[in-house]
């Protein structure tokens, strides 16, 4: 719960956080050495210097390390935990659903448990999504387009296979898609994050809904024309965020484009947990105000409202949270480990 | 100092100066400017390495190739030059890349898994409309920015252009980096042709002028994304302590970021020294 200077409580949801091993131990090649350096490139340049990190933890941390700095010491109520599983460079994949839901059955009410599948493995994939409908009941997966897979550089959310694929989703109830389309991050095509491809799948699955994580950034004003096009497209903060410490006024810039052409109602706070912990980032986001030349030009404000709504309020819509249900509830549960 | 020696520092200067003019075609910044070039060397017999790494071993492909052949051209277009021999190091494809620019093959051919169908120069093309909007939207706000309405600005003539004194070192810097393009792109040369055409070479209207520079802004948001992550992975790579968290500058000084910041009359002083912060801080 974040509680703001003048008393109020936000409820708050974290839309993007991660529970991954990057560890040397892990590591299968070098491939998987640099990943994870990369991630703490982003980590050491885009945070305030307070809150750098040592590399070893940043490799890997413990359960009860992530409970403590979204919950206890971080204000989210609840955290949505992505999977990516990049089993070509870990050992035992970066963050699977299976390690991220053992995780999250130590913590009642906390995780949102999200899936992964890769439409290149055909009915495997099928299979895989009832797999994860069956054990974890997931509603919603995290999909990674850019991703290696043999000779294969990618795939678009177009793809026959995708399409299979989503359509046992909608059929099944898992409707949040959170689709990584932004700065490019692994061994891929650039091309591959192009957000072109969410128009289509888009329109054709009106019954999903699209989390465009990172807003498409680079390709901010694709996002934005689609996002204008399609009720069911959403963006996702995380990266976006936390320019707000460094260069806020080009994190004003962003926000006010993303308010005028997808609107408060369709974006969601995420940390990307760990490159960046929610605590210092909510502050701030709550603290922001739009300067008043970008409100008068794009005519749109930052209002405490729309702060709820990206904080939490938006998520719960699309995860079906009940949030007055959901607040009583984690009231009854004391911390589970003391704060650190 | 001995005379084979300042020659020798010379032509390394002559060298730098020479890769000033490479861009990172994502980003239009000099790839100097930027950090990439870690090192150069002049061999006896005039050969020339230049050591280049990029913010990470991730890089696109494509773009890590543009560079490391424009570097190779650019270099070896001067006249004392033997050879000219770009190297990148710590990159996923590091090896194909030096292998095929030092064999002169296309991007196709040196790596093929990463061109999906289109050439190298559609990308060139992409990336140059971009540097022209980018480096267009940045007059115009500075035009603004010193009293010009938009209809004066829509018709003003080269001419008119090359005459406006914007008070700015880094304006008139930005300034002379437009009339080049504008001359390279074929869009205006003589005094009396428009100073700001589209792309395409059409004229802006007064009434078109508000979504022309909604779009060029939309351009600017997506470059400076990249231009900020760029400067700050390389720097966490270089496990530098990040020079602007004290400074408040980026290593290479304002170096273009092509904000337009300094144009706009609304931006507070230290709005504007926010702004060409381009490291994240």
């Amino acid at each position: 719960m974040f509680i703001t200077p003048t008393g109020e409580e936000v409820f708050v949801v974290d839309g993007h956080t991660h529970f991954w091993d990057g560890s040397p131990a892990n590591q299968l090649n070098i491939h998987g050495k640099q990943f994870i350096d990369c991630f703490y490139a982003y980590h050491s340049s885009l945070s305030p210097k307070e809150q750098l990190w040592p590399k070893d933890q940043f490799e890997k941390y413990s359960a009860e390390q992530m409970y403590r700095d979204l919950f206890v010491d971080g204000p989210d109520d609840m955290a949505i935990v992505q999977s990516t599983y990049l089993t070509e460079f870990y050992k035992n994949g970066f963050n699977t659903i299976d390690r991220n839901a053992e995780m999250a059955k130590k913590y009642k009410d906390r995780f949102i448990v999200n899936g992964a599948f890769d439409p290149r493995d055909g009915e495997k994939a099928l299979e895989y999504i009832h797999y994860m409908k069956e054990t974890f009941g997931i509603k919603g997966v995290k999909l990674y387009t850019a991703e290696w897979k043999g000779d294969s550089r990618g795939w678009k959310l177009t793809d026959p296979n995708a399409y299979r694929c989503f359509e046992l989703c909608a059929k099944l109830g898992i409707t949040n898609i959170h689709v990584h389309k932004g700065p490019t991050i692994i061994p891929l095509d650039k091309d591959a994050f192009d957000v072109h491809d969410v128009d289509h799948a888009a329109t054709d699955f009106q019954g999903l809904n699209f989390i465009i994580e990172h807003c498409g950034l680079p390709r901010l004003d694709d996002f934005c024309w689609i996002a204008v096009q399609e009720t069911n497209v959403y963006g996702g903060l995380a990266v976006a965020l936390p320019f707000i410490h460094g260069r806020p006024r080009y994190f004003a810039e962003v926000i006010s484009e993303l308010l005028f052409w997808v609107g408060e109602d369709k974006l969601l706070f995420g940390s990307d947990y760990a490159i960046w912990t929610p605590r210092w980032l909510v502050e701030k986001f709550w603290n922001f105000e739009l300067p008043e030349d970008l409100k008068q030009e794009h005519g749109v404000d930052l209002t405490p409202q729309a702060k709820k709504k990206i904080l939490g309020l938006n998520a719960a819509r699309l995860y079906g949270v009940d949030v007055e249900a959901q607040k009583a509830k984690l009231a009854k549960t004391p911390h589970v480990i003391a704060a650190g | 100092m001995s005379a084979p020696l300042q020659q020798h520092d010379r032509k390394t200067s002559e060298v730098w100066k020479c890769l000033a003019s490479v861009t990172d075609p994502e980003l239009d910044e000099a790839v100097t400017e930027l950090g990439f070039v870690e090192q150069v060397t002049v061999d006896d017999n005039d050969g020339v390495d230049i050591v280049f790494r990029l913010p990470t071993y991730w890089c696109s492909a494509n773009f890590a190739f543009l560079m490391a052949d424009d570097m190779r051209k650019a270099v070896s277009a001067l006249p004392w030059v033997r050879e000219a021999r770009p190297r990148l190091r710590e990159h996923m494809v590091a090896e194909q890349i030096n292998r095929g620019v030092r064999e002169g093959k296309p991007f196709g051919e040196a790596l093929r898994e990463f061109a999906p169908g289109g050439s190298l120069d559609e990308l060139r093309e992409k990336f140059q409309r971009k540097a022209f909007e980018r480096r267009q939207e940045f007059m115009i706000l500075a035009l603004r920015g010193v009293g010009y309405e938009d209809p004066a600005i829509c018709r003003m003539d080269l001419r008119t252009f090359d005459q406006v004194d914007f008070h700015a070192e880094e304006v008139a810097r930005q300034k002379v980096r437009y009339l080049q393009i504008l001359a390279e792109r074929d869009l205006a040369a003589l005094p009396g042709d428009r100073a700001f055409v589209t792309y395409e070479g059409r004229p802006i209207r007064p009434h078109e002028m508000a979504s022309h520079l909604q779009r060029l802004r939309g351009v600017r948001i997506n470059m400076e994304f990249n231009s900020a992550l760029c400067r700050g992975l390389l720097a966490a790579r270089d496990g530098e302590p990040d020079a602007d968290r004290a400074a408040g500058t980026s290593r290479g000084g304002c170096g273009g970021c092509g904000s337009g910041c300094a144009g706009q009359p609304v931006a507070s002083p230290s709005v504007i020294a926010e702004k060409h912060s381009i490291v994240p801080s």
